[in-house]
């Protein structure tokens, strides 16, 4: 007896479930308004990518044309593919010590798989990722991006 | 009341006769038979590339997306554009091929749905065969398809088509056996088993209607049932992609598997025509009961627009039962045949018996 209630209760607990996923989909299927899907080429002018979108690694600059970046070169040592370069100087401060600065911050976009390790692990912030996605070149030297504008220089007070 | 719905065999007939004045009658008959053969042709050509476009819309529609939207007008010629890239694609030999087989099973698989798709009525008087064991006759060709499965995958002399047919084969003989009875259910009801005859006597309401909650019982597992014997939907088993890669077809190339893959979208609209003429009254216009006026606005709408309507209603169920549930695996499909659709489906012909002696029915 026990096992013929469980034959059943089996039965219509399925067509229940079945039922619960066909609304589902029919829901989807007749409001097409939920459509996420982007006309890309068309509506280029006004495309918006979501923020968490990984496009390229750029470093922030502020209206100063200053940067957080120290050089210290961990995002160099942890990227998988060495896909980053530091070129860094010394140079003698206020105090006549030299220091340490960034000469040329160089990342071969053709090189990274945008795995993050650099933007996770940088201890002063300086690396972020841009949402530009469009990198088609017609030569390959122009993926070798140098992310520190010419000119600038270390922001003092983003050390702590 | 039917009498206003337009009979296209005036049509069939004033043609018949014509060709008969031209030439000898054995000529006349030729000439009809090829007449016939090429508008199904390009019946068969045209309605499986537009069922293809309509599965990746509907699909698209059901997962959020556009779906085929470049080639063309909302991408209506890219299922042409793939035609045309199937066409080029070369027909790949396999070395140790059975290969009169192997060249064979996509012919069996396409004829077999050719021979269902003559039974079928479309219209008033637009039907190609009318036997009086029409049911009995799409059911016995229908399931010849099987053998060129089974046949493809013995021949391509690899492991993912043979096991991919095996699974094919258990599967259809087990869910023949609910299509067959949730058929005869309605075969009780009206007690002929020609389509004609069942479409004619269904001019007072259709069967899903007349025949109280059996035959809705009747018809829902009918539709599971078939699902599974064309192969879709959850019961792709035979060609399960992430398992078996390409199940049967795997070896198959170019136009060779662009057979199976028609072959496989005409099984659907088979099945989903003799559904709607089954259970959903083929062409006959809704009519309810002795309502005169009712019953003749309807009749305005011709029959052919009746039929297409239907048999695209129960393909885009089966489209949407494929793109909601996952996949079963081969224990519960043949659990979910032997202990839940064959009992009901027996239980319910026993219903559907007592019905009828009783006159419950309307």
């Amino acid at each position: 007896m026990n096992s013929i209630s469980k034959y059943f209760s089996d039965l219509f607990k399925g067509i229940s479930s079945l039922w619960a996923g066909m609304r589902v989909t029919g829901k989807y299927f007749v409001s097409p308004g939920q459509i996420v899907t982007q006309q890309y080429p068309e509506n280029r002018a006004t495309l918006k990518m979501e923020p968490r979108f990984k496009g390229e690694i750029i470093m922030p600059h502020d209206e100063n044309n200053q940067h957080a970046c120290t050089g210290c070169g961990i995002c160099e040592i942890n990227c998988p593919n060495g896909s980053i370069e530091i070129i860094t100087d010394r140079v003698p401060n206020a105090d006549g010590k030299l220091e340490r600065v960034i000469d040329k911050h160089i990342f071969h976009l053709s090189m990274c798989t945008f795995c993050g390790l650099c933007v996770k692990t940088c201890p002063s912030d300086a690396l972020a990722f841009g949402q530009e996605f469009e990198h088609a070149v017609f030569d390959r030297h122009k993926l070798t991006k140098v992310l520190n504008q010419p000119g600038s220089s270390l922001k003092k007070e983003a050390k702590k | 009341m039917s009498s206003k719905i337009y009979d296209f065999s005036s049509l069939t007939g004033s043609i018949d006769a014509a060709l008969n004045s031209w030439m000898s009658p054995g000529l006349a008959v030729l000439t009809e038979l090829v007449i016939i053969g090429l508008v199904f042709l390009i019946f068969y050509a045209l309605l499986g590339l537009f069922l293809v476009y309509l599965e990746r819309k509907v699909c698209a529609v059901i997962q959020n997306r556009v779906g085929p939207n470049r080639v063309g007008k909302w991408g209506l010629l890219q299922t042409i554009a793939d035609l045309i890239k199937l066409l080029m694609k070369e027909l790949i030999p396999i070395r140790k091929a059975d290969h009169l087989l192997f060249v064979l099973a996509p012919f069996i698989v396409i004829i077999a749905s050719f021979m269902a798709m003559g039974a079928v009525p479309f219209a008033k008087g637009l039907h190609v065969l009318d036997f009086n064991i029409g049911v009995f006759y799409v059911m016995a060709v229908s399931s010849l398809g099987v053998v060129g499965i089974l046949i493809a995958g013995w021949s391509s002399n690899s492991k993912y088509p043979l096991i991919g047919a095996m699974r094919s084969g258990a599967q259809i003989v087990s869910y023949e056996l609910s299509v067959g009875l949730s058929l005869m259910a309605i075969v009780v009801f009206s007690g002929t088993m020609s389509l004609s005859g069942i479409i004619e006597s269904q001019a007072d309401g259709w069967w899903i209607f007349k025949g109280h909650i059996p035959a809705f019982i009747a018809f829902i597992v009918f539709l599971i049932a078939s699902t599974a014997e064309i192969n879709r939907g959850p019961f792709d088993l035979a060609e399960a992609e992430s398992e078996l890669t390409a199940g049967f077809h795997t070896e198959y190339s170019g136009i060779k598997f662009a057979f199976f893959f028609l072959a496989e979208y005409i099984n659907m609209f088979i099945v989903a025509a003799l559904g709607a003429t089954v259970f959903l009254g083929g062409w006959m216009p809704f009519h309810i009961g002795n309502w005169e006026g009712f019953n003749q606005v309807m009749d305005y709408i011709p029959s052919i627009v009746w039929f297409f309507t239907k048999t695209f209603f129960i393909i885009y169920v089966i489209m949407w039962f494929k793109w909601t549930f996952p996949r079963l695996r081969i224990d519960q499909l043949l659990t979910l045949e032997w202990k839940f659709l064959l009992p009901i489906s027996m239980f319910n012909i026993l219903l559907i018996a007592f019905l009828v002696l009783m006159h419950w029915h309307f």
